[in-house]
């Protein structure tokens, strides 16, 4: 069977027919639109790598057929920062050196987008590890992970406060 | 990966209509179902997309004093809701025990009643599984167990339910709707999913073609807000299922617990409610012998399914501790490390 979605993906309205309902939104973005930047780790929802936003909340791109997002607002690592330079959280990640192989840092900084924008971060590094559990590092950067998602968090509520 | 067929239904007529198929599934969030389809446990020729139906993702509270979740409310929605979350504080923390922040933001309420177990043999399509494949046997049985049940098991399978949100749901009394060619029915939720018996692989009561509706918290539900916990030992401290976990819940008055709510999770092929356990509580005054009797009688029944002994002893512990912890107070905050005994943050309780 085929079947017409359209995708608005980092603000670009994509009409796409799909003749296979198998395809994931991780296949369908590195695929067929060639946003690599979305990486595919496990294929099964367990390391994160994946991670994109739908509609505003972080979701596993491998987890999700594509044709089941039709209408959806995606934004992916591609579209996170603004034109003229770096969304705190990218920002944040550099500062605080917050990889090192960088192949789950997609996925990080998309989660933590995502984290930050549900609210539930809380003030401490704790509450930041525990949102963060779902994105796997196995380099072990976890540390500068959670000071950098940490500062970002602070800077959002500074600007959300001004 | 089969290929299949997407239908998006705009009605429930025509969700249950497509369902009548035997080789259809239903897809909620995906995360369960897809994950089965990439490992080939499952393969629907038809999957019927249940998103869009109207009405469903829906939180009310009903004139009686009723809660009523539909089933396509996304585990995350539940805990993020102010007024959900103070009535039940111990299914919020349930919920936030699991799986990840990405997970849960795509599962739904239906879907974590009807997710499978994650028993290794069950999801390797090679393995001898009763549950997957009625007849061949059980691999778990002389193979890596020291997760499976110790409650309720048969020899054809040792599987456990993997959820953390039915455990507390068990212990408060919910009611499952269920919709059908026959029109709508309802079962307590303690009493959905099945017990392996000699068969494995009936594991709701949902008959082919039915799917879940809502779930309802009953009025009075929420009386138990001020003493309820749910604390579960996992592997490693967060994004992991459960080994043993309980859910507590008390009614004070003056010092006496009124009555009591428990259940346990991760120890049979359902969430265990420990009815017996409840009784013996009721009219005595919290003390940690009384939690230990209490432990005592909600495992009498245990027995290894088989290197899982250890079990036993751990459930009855998470119970006995999951009881002195809700006797101490539901916390003002949700804790930093949800369900976690390891958490020393601020525990102040909420005076509720």
């Amino acid at each position: 069977m085929t079947f017409s979605i359209t995708l608005t993906v980092n603000g670009t309205p994509h009409h796409l027919a799909l003749d296979d309902m198998r395809v994931t939104l991780l296949d369908l973005l590195r695929d067929r639109l060639g946003l690599t930047g979305t990486k595919k780790g496990c294929d099964r929802g367990q390391c994160g790598a994946c991670t994109v936003l739908v509609n505003g909340q972080r979701l596993n791109a491998c987890l999700a057929l594509a044709v089941q997002q039709d209408g959806a607002e995606i934004v992916t690592i591609e579209g996170l920062a603004p034109a003229d330079g770096l969304h705190p959280v990218q920002a944040a990640f550099l500062e605080h050196d917050a990889f090192q192989c960088g192949y789950c840092t997609p996925g990080q900084i998309m989660s933590a987008a995502g984290l930050i924008a549900e609210g539930e971060d809380g003030a401490d590094i704790e509450r930041i590890r525990e949102g963060m559990s779902g994105n796997i590092c196995r380099c072990g950067a976890y540390r500068g992970i959670s000071l950098a998602v940490a500062e970002a968090a602070r800077k959002a509520k500074t600007e959300a406060g001004a | 990966m089969k290929s299949f067929d997407y239908l998006r239904p705009d009605t429930l007529d025509e969700a249950l209509a497509a369902l009548s198929d035997p080789d259809a599934a239903a897809l909620g969030g995906g995360t369960n179902l897809l994950d089965l389809m990439k490992l080939g446990v499952a393969g629907p020729s038809k999957i019927v997309d249940l998103t869009r139906l109207p009405g469903l993702d829906r939180i009310e509270t009903l004139p009686d004093g009723t809660v009523r979740i539909g089933a396509l409310v996304r585990n995350a929605a539940l805990p993020r809701d102010p007024g959900f979350a103070a009535a039940f504080p111990m299914v919020a923390e349930a919920l936030l025990s699991g799986a990840s922040g990405q997970l849960r933001n795509a599962a739904t309420v239906g879907g974590n009643l009807m997710q499978a177990t994650r028993c290794a043999y069950f999801q390797d399509p090679f393995a001898a599984c009763n549950r997957r494949a009625p007849g061949t046997g059980c691999d778990a049985k002389d193979g890596a167990n020291r997760n499976h049940a110790i409650l309720g098991w048969s020899p054809a399978c040792i599987a456990t339910h993997p959820s953390d949100f039915c455990v507390p749901l068990a212990a408060l009394g919910a009611i499952v709707e269920i919709a059908g060619p026959d029109g709508l029915r309802e079962l307590p939720l303690a009493e959905f999913h099945l017990l392996p018996g000699e068969e494995a692989h009936l594991t709701t009561q949902l008959a082919p073609g039915e799917i879940v509706l809502a779930l309802r918290l009953p009025p009075g539900a929420a009386d138990f807000a001020g003493h309820a916990r749910y604390l579960k030992l996992r592997e490693r401290n967060s994004y992991a299922f459960a080994i043993v976990s309980a859910a507590a819940a008390l009614r004070l008055e003056d010092g006496v617990i009124r009555e009591a709510r428990l259940a346990l999770g991760g120890v049979a092929a359902r969430p265990w409610r420990a009815t017996a356990a409840e009784t013996l509580l009721a009219g005595a005054r919290p003390a940690p012998e009384t939690f230990a009797a209490a432990a005592e009688a909600a495992l009498a029944e245990a027995a290894p399914s088989g290197a899982n002994g250890f079990k036993i002893a751990l459930a009855g512990r998470i119970l006995a501790r999951a009881l002195a912890a809700a006797a101490a107070g539901t916390p003002a905050r949700m804790p930093a490390l949800p369900g976690s005994v390891l958490d020393d943050s601020d525990t102040e309780a909420a005076h509720a």
